[in-house]
């Protein structure tokens, strides 16, 4: 039942321990969003589920198999920024998620290629990139950008999606817009995603759970000294606030 | 409106452009006028007439003992020397500083290393460059490759740990090897960075070469120099440095050509 089994993890940098005692399980195609005040952890945690570091305690299941050591296939991720690679047309970077995986050398041979962006032609036409498959991802807007991000992530068919805050940089209109594109992927192919926002409403809207990362104790001498945790886990099928049930047992009531 | 604000349009663009050429060239005209009213056999500012005369016979004129026109014999030495000098540099800086830069473990041993090695002066190591490699091509060669190579492979180096960790991450997730991550992320990224590089260390690589010429060589436009230099041949001089500045000029503008047709996505330079 459980995809994703994330169990007594904590990640400590030096001797500050930034997070702590995250234990959470998520089904496989569950959408949680996550929220939480600046520099208190949010990253981190993806950072831990992307296997792009390890956890200090605790380990992170997906799909039953042993914990990932570093980023792999399993792992889709859209940052708010330098998602795409720069020196790559817009359908070469689709085409990239097929090649950098064939061979050593993450080269396609020359038929192939064409095959494939025949392929990644059509993508693009279907997320309305088409018409700017050519160009080079400077040119894009940020809107466009996303989506083409989120495009190659998931077209190396990954189990899990991370996305940091991305939609963080765009306007109100192309959120919206932004919104309706990633719930229509989802539909399309049941993903599992982690998203980290700090638009609480956006959190409700796309999300199954919110999920909010705070310290359960403050310091009143150094807020750096406490870790933060999972101290809400809200179910937020039914658009959440105000017909949010509570999920689990929160760890705030278990505070020292 | 505020000076910042205030662009020339494109003719006085050209102008402005032009205006230091022609001050130089009339300040030149001037020194020269005066000291060849005073002593009309003056060598030391040669008239442009008579600098224009000297060029030509020099460009045309065959050398009555070898029967070859030697200007361009040095000039074929001296970029041969410089090309391949400077194509043995920047493939060296290429493969390792791509290597440090994206690989730990080529970084603790060669980041230090290089560090060190980029301060000891070229030319201080010349002579052993002679007396080890012989006062043929291979110790000019060297001496360009030993001057530029470790100030290139830093630059490399720190382009490669700049480039967003973004794209390193993302690259794994798609499934790619170190050496994918290296071909196909950091390569073509850091090509028009090199370009850039090879750019500004044209300078210094024309200074190795001449300065390797002037001491021990028998062709090449740093040789000549230094030659009719023991008979005040100013016009020859002023021919050659003119020369030189323009091929080294020539050579600058077509890397930024290159750079420029074969990266479409890369940003503006100067
Ligand atoms: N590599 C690191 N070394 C030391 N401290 C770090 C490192 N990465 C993040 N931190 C610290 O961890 C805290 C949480 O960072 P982050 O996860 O990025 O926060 P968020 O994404 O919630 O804004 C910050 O205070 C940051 O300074
Ligand atoms: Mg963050």
């Amino acid at each position: 039942m459980s995809y994703v089994e994330v169990k007594g993890v904590a990640k400590a940098y030096g001797k500050r321990t930034i997070i702590e005692n995250i234990n959470v399980s998520v089904a496989k195609g569950q959408f949680i969003s996550i929220v939480g005040a600046s520099g208190c952890g949010k990253s981190t945690f993806l950072r831990l589920l992307l296997a792009q570091e390890l956890p200090t305690h605790g380990e992170i299941h997906i799909d039953g198999a042993p914990m990932a050591q570093e980023p792999g296939r399993d792992h889709g991720i859209v940052f708010q920024r330098y998602s795409v690679f720069p020196h790559m047309t817009v359908i070469d970077n689709l085409v990239a998620a097929i090649a950098f995986d064939t061979n050593f050398w993450g080269r396609l041979s020359r038929a192939r290629r064409t095959e494939e962006r025949t392929k990644a032609r059509k993508t693009l036409d279907r997320i309305g990139l088409g018409h700017v498959a050519g160009q080079y991802p400077a040119d894009l807007s940020g809107g466009m950008l996303q989506r083409l991000a989120i495009a190659q992530a998931l077209a190396s068919d990954p189990k899990i999606l991370l996305l940091d805050e991305p939609f963080g940089a765009l306007d109100p209109g192309t959120k919206i817009v932004m919104h309706d594109f990633l719930q229509e992927l989802r539909d399309e192919t049941g993903m599992t995603v982690f998203m980290i926002t700090h638009d609480l409403e956006e959190a409700f809207k796309l999300g199954d759970r919110v999920w909010a990362f705070d310290k359960p104790v403050w310091d009143e001498e150094d807020p750096e000294k406490n870790a933060a945790t999972i101290t809400y886990d809200f179910d937020a099928r039914d658009d959440g606030i105000p017909f949010q049930t509570l999920r689990e047992r929160t760890n705030v009531l278990q505070a020292r | 409106m505020r000076w910042i604000n205030r662009r020339p349009g494109p003719v006085l663009a050209t102008v402005l452009a032009a205006l230091p050429f022609l001050a130089v060239l009339g300040i030149y005209m001037i020194g020269s006028e005066m000291r060849l009213a005073v002593n009309p056999s003056d060598k030391l500012l040669p008239a442009p007439t008579t600098i224009l005369s000297t060029a030509e016979r020099l460009l045309t004129e065959p050398d009555r003992r070898s029967g070859e026109i030697l200007f361009w014999l040095d000039t074929w030495a001296s970029l041969r020397r410089l090309l391949i000098g400077v194509l043995i540099a920047s493939s060296l800086a290429l493969v390792m500083g791509i290597l440090i830069g994206m690989l730990p473990y080529m970084r603790a041993p060669f980041a230090p290393f290089v560090a060190v090695f980029s301060m000891v002066p070229p030319l201080a190591v010349l002579p052993i460059l002679f007396i080890m490699l012989g006062l043929g091509e291979v110790s000019k060669v060297a001496l360009i490759v030993i001057g530029i190579a470790p100030f290139l492979i830093r630059d490399m180096s720190q382009r490669v740990i700049d480039l967003p960790r973004e794209q390193f991450i993302k690259a794994q997730t798609l499934g790619a090897s170190s050496m994918a991550i290296g071909l196909n992320v950091i390569l073509p990224q850091v090509l028009p960075r090199l370009i850039g590089a090879v750019r500004l260390s044209l300078g210094p690589a024309w200074l190795f070469l001449i300065a390797a010429e002037a001491i021990a060589a028998d062709q090449g436009l740093g040789y000549r120099i230094f030659l009719v230099r023991r008979y005040l041949a100013m016009d020859v001089i002023l021919t050659y440095v003119v020369w030189i500045t323009l091929l080294a000029y020539l050579l600058d503008f077509a890397l930024r050509q290159i750079s420029k047709r074969a990266f479409p996505w890369d940003g503006e330079s100067l």
